[in-house]
């Protein structure tokens, strides 16, 4: 949660930077956030690739929640489709874009803008934020309406730290693995899910 | 787009034949990158009267679409309990 609060105060002091023109013009409309980006993926990987404890800890999974991420994906993607109708001024495409961040708020909407601009960018971080406070708050609701994954389903892509605790907390202990590989597999389907749906 | 995903999987295949090594600070570098990100956002943000004058507005279509988002993962999650639930009973 500390994490979280760090991420929306640096916002929120570059929304007042901006505001006041605290900065020099030539920052804003410069190559840094591009570079930044390129490292910060470079980092992404090499944090994955350098670490074999996830590859270990999979092997001990019931094979059956293998499907867990492609329903949370699927079930994620058909509330996007459904909001879209809701929003008719947004196209079927930036509803679908911003509902597959799924909880990775920071990494999803600096993609989308990049590359669909600082707009749907906020809608993007706004709504994913807003998923890990829904898990947050409101996981022991979620396991009594929608069973023992529901909870799992709802914290999408942060369910391998951010949202952990609490997951364990209410499901049980031996929920861990399940939720850490959850979390892990939607938050490299992001990426993908992002950019596929930024292109459309 | 595809730039940044191939840099991506560089680095994996890079931390992959390191990872007989630990490489210090990765993790920071990652948190201070995403702060920095971020801080740039939101100066775009502030300097876009268009979005400023529309946050309320924005707030609430991405409440919508998340608590949509959160409702239909959901009841796929609540599907494949029932799958998995029914099949170890019989």
């Amino acid at each position: 949660m500390k994490g979280s609060l760090i991420i929306v105060g640096f916002f929120c002091l570059g929304i007042l930077c901006g505001l006041f023109h605290l900065l020099p013009e030539s920052m804003q409309h410069s190559e840094i956030s591009f570079y930044a980006l390129c490292t910060l993926m470079f980092c992404v990987g090499f944090s994955i690739g350098n670490d074999p404890q996830t590859l270990r800890t999979f092997r001990t999974l019931n094979p059956k929640l293998i499907f867990l991420p492609i329903a949370t994906i699927l079930g994620t993607l058909s509330g996007a489709l459904a909001a879209s109708l809701f929003l008719p001024h947004r196209s079927i495409t930036d509803c679908l874009a911003v509902g597959s961040g799924l909880g990775y708020y920071s990494l999803s909407s600096i993609f989308i803008t990049e590359y669909k601009g600082a707009e749907l960018g906020t809608v993007a971080l706004l709504s994913n934020i807003f998923r890990e406070i829904v898990t947050l708050l409101f996981t022991p609701l979620l396991v009594r309406w929608f069973g023992t994954l529901a909870p799992i389903s709802s914290g999408g892509a942060t369910t391998a730290d951010t949202t952990l605790p609490i997951i364990t907390q209410t499901i049980g202990q031996q929920w861990a693995v399940v939720s850490i590989f959850h979390g892990f597999m939607t938050d490299f389907c992001v990426l993908f899910l992002v950019t596929f749906f930024c292109m459309l | 787009m595809f730039t940044v995903i191939t840099i991506m999987f560089i680095g994996m295949g890079l931390g992959f034949l390191l990872r007989k090594w630990r490489v210090p600070g990765t993790n920071n570098l990652i948190m201070g990158l995403i702060w920095l990100l971020l801080f740039l956002l939101g100066i775009e943000v502030g300097s876009n009267r268009r979005i400023i004058e529309g946050i309320g507005t924005l707030g609430v279509e991405a409440a919508l679409i998340t608590i949509i988002c959160v409702l239909g993962s959901c009841i796929f999650a609540w599907g494949l309990w029932k799958i998995i639930t029914k099949k170890k009973e019989s």
